[in-house]
């Protein structure tokens, strides 16, 4: 194949990553759900966080709520994100797994990025 | 009065004791403050197993090879180091192992250089001994308790980065040596803006005619700065303070603080464990994150039979300071068996890691609270790789492609891009219950349907293999 052209512009809204899986095309709300039940199967406590696209560089987000403590449901979690999706139009939501024992983020992964479409 | 009392010395005697009569102690039960280090000795012909391994307790310690009148100045029975055990090394006639116990005593608090001085120092040249290999070390947390150790660890360097849930992505910038400091950010920008975390100096990138540090820190702060702002992911290369001098090595890592970079790096074992630890202790007062190359380690720890272990090497240095250290890949084109090289990466990481002759760990080494490090697996890896590579090392770890990353056909960018496809679509993979190593094809095929990047990356290097066997394996009988 001929040489490709690797596009990436600082003014191209699509041109910002936001970490972990952000370079694979968005999750459907299938393999969404696999993956956090992924973050639940390892003991992990959840919470969701949202912020406005400038600011998604930054460390601290809004915090939706409080961290689902003790939450195993996987429909419950979806709707509390759904929830925070819909009273926050056009922010970055990310959804994050407290790993308590290692007192790290077991993992955080952006679930709806500025340009694209929320899976449900 | 004629009869000794039980404590004082007897009389002064001149002249060779065999070292055993002092230093071979099978009944000793080693204390919980002890340092232990297990040595593989392979003897000159015909000389006793005690014999030898007293000698190796004696002139690691106390000894020398005569008594002189100023032993009975001072208590040797505190002080001493004693062979404590033999045991057979499996499938081998010819050498054994040999236990030694040493009081935490005999070493400067904090020094891994007084611990090394005393334990591989003249005792590797002694004449009785055809080879000699320091296998390993415990330190007791008593001690481990004086050292700083790595200047972040793993999870503060997660939470400067904001990079949760998957391995790292580095690349050492090539050709290793000759590109002016201009064409260098070139190539560092190109990398970052297409996905990495990381670049890298080449370990013998230090301040060259072609390409003097201060014109190579300058150019690569504009890349990284400008691939932050185009990305908005945080990113780092790690800038090569490795200096002629320690006063030129602080300058350096204080000019890459006030450019804002987030990661600095070191040769430790070119330079020495003195200047490691300064560094690592200048990294933790100045918040800048430390990644610690390994140049020369092979010389002395290859050999099966002589040298030191690299298990022993990654204690000293977690003990010393770093944040990431370089552990082989198992599948790249560097010596590396997989058990073995799991036994350190657990070192690296771990705050207890259990005796398991089955990977190489001679003693239960505890490390109580003291922060990891990141493992980097670096050398002759690429995205044919990465399933392997996310199954062997899990999430922390730095994973890094050289050739790998700028040799895709595309450029730097393009060949990122389909490292960090690649990473994600692994882990991704792997938290859905799916045995990335064995079903790595599926997986790095199917992400690729969405990244041409990536399919021109599979496409280049689906038939390099590096399958030559392990020169230094575990010691396991056949």
């Amino acid at each position: 194949m001929d040489i490709q052209n690797y596009k990436s512009l600082l003014n191209d809204e699509a041109s910002r990553k936001f970490e972990t899986f952000s370079y694979l095309p968005e999750m459907g709300a299938k393999e969404l759900r696999t993956q956090i039940q992924a973050m639940i199967d390892n003991g992990w406590s959840l919470a969701i966080e949202h912020v406005e696209p400038e600011r998604a560089n930054s460390t601290y987000w809004y915090m939706w709520k409080l961290p689902l403590f003790g939450e195993w449901d996987i429909d419950h979690v979806m709707k509390e994100l759904n929830a925070c999706r819909n009273a926050n139009p056009g922010h970055v939501v990310k959804v994050i797994g407290y790993d308590a024992k290692r007192q790290t983020q077991g993992m955080a992964m952006v679930v709806t990025r500025p340009s694209g479409q929320a899976a449900n | 009065m004629t009869e000794k009392l039980p404590n004082a010395p007897g009389k002064y005697v001149a002249g060779v004791k065999e070292y055993r009569e002092t230093y071979w102690d099978p009944e000793y039960q080693p204390k919980d403050t002890d340092i232990l280090a297990c040595f593989k000795v392979t003897p000159q012909p015909g000389v006793l197993r005690e014999e030898v391994a007293a000698a190796v307790a004696a002139e690691s310690s106390t000894g020398t090879w005569t008594t002189v009148w100023t032993d009975l100045l001072t208590n040797l029975d505190h002080y001493k180091g004693r062979a404590y055990r033999i045991e057979d090394v499996p499938g081998d006639k010819e050498s054994y192992y040999a236990f030694v116990a040493y009081p935490i005593d005999l070493f400067e608090e904090g020094s891994i250089v007084n611990v090394l001085t005393s334990l591989v120092g003249n005792v590797f040249g002694f004449k009785a001994l055809r080879a000699l290999r320091l296998e390993d070390i415990r330190f007791p947390l008593h001690y481990v308790m004086t050292c700083g150790g790595p200047p972040h660890g793993i999870q503060v360097e997660r939470d400067k980065l904001n990079k949760y849930g998957r391995p790292l992505l580095g690349c050492t910038i090539k050709p290793k040596l000759g590109l002016s400091a201009k064409n260098y950010g070139r190539a560092v920008y190109e990398c970052l803006r297409g996905g990495l975390d990381f670049t890298k100096d080449d370990e013998n990138i230090n301040s060259q005619p072609f390409m003097r540090w201060r014109q190579r820190f300058e150019c690569v702060a504009e890349a990284v700065h400008q691939a932050e702002a185009e990305t908005g992911e945080r990113k780092g290369h790690y800038l090569n303070v490795t200096s002629p001098t320690v006063e030129e090595m602080y300058k350096r890592a204080e000019f890459a603080k006030s450019m804002d970079m987030r990661i600095i790096m070191h040769d430790f074992f070119t330079a020495g464990f003195t200047a490691n630890t300064s560094l690592a202790n200048w990294c933790r007062d100045n918040g800048m994150l430390l990644h610690i190359h390994r140049a020369m380690h092979a010389v002395v720890d290859r050999h099966p039979k002589h040298g030191i272990h690299f298990r022993v090497l990654t204690k000293c240095l977690r003990l010393s300071g770093g944040d990431h250290m370089h552990s082989g890949t198992v599948v790249g084109k560097l010596e590396g068996d997989r058990e073995a090289t799991l036994g350190w990466v657990d070192l690296m990481r771990e705050s207890f890691i259990p005796e398991n002759r089955a990977r190489g760990i001679f003693f239960d080494q505890d490390f109580g609270t003291m922060p990891g490090m990141m493992p980097v697996a670096s050398g002759g890896i690429h995205v044919w790789h990465m399933p392997a590579l996310v199954a062997i090392f899990g999430d922390d770890a730095c994973l890094q492609f050289g050739g790998g990353t700028l040799g895709h056909p595309w450029g730097n960018a393009a060949g990122a891009a389909a490292n960090r496809v690649a990473v994600e679509a692994c882990v991704q993979a792997r938290n859905a219950g799916i045995e990335v190593e064995k079903h790595g094809r599926e997986v790095l095929t199917k992400a690729a349907k969405s990244s041409p990047e990536l399919a021109a990356a599979m496409e280049t290097w689906k038939e390099i293999r590096f399958e030559f066997d392990t020169v230094d394996k575990l010691d396991v009988a056949s």
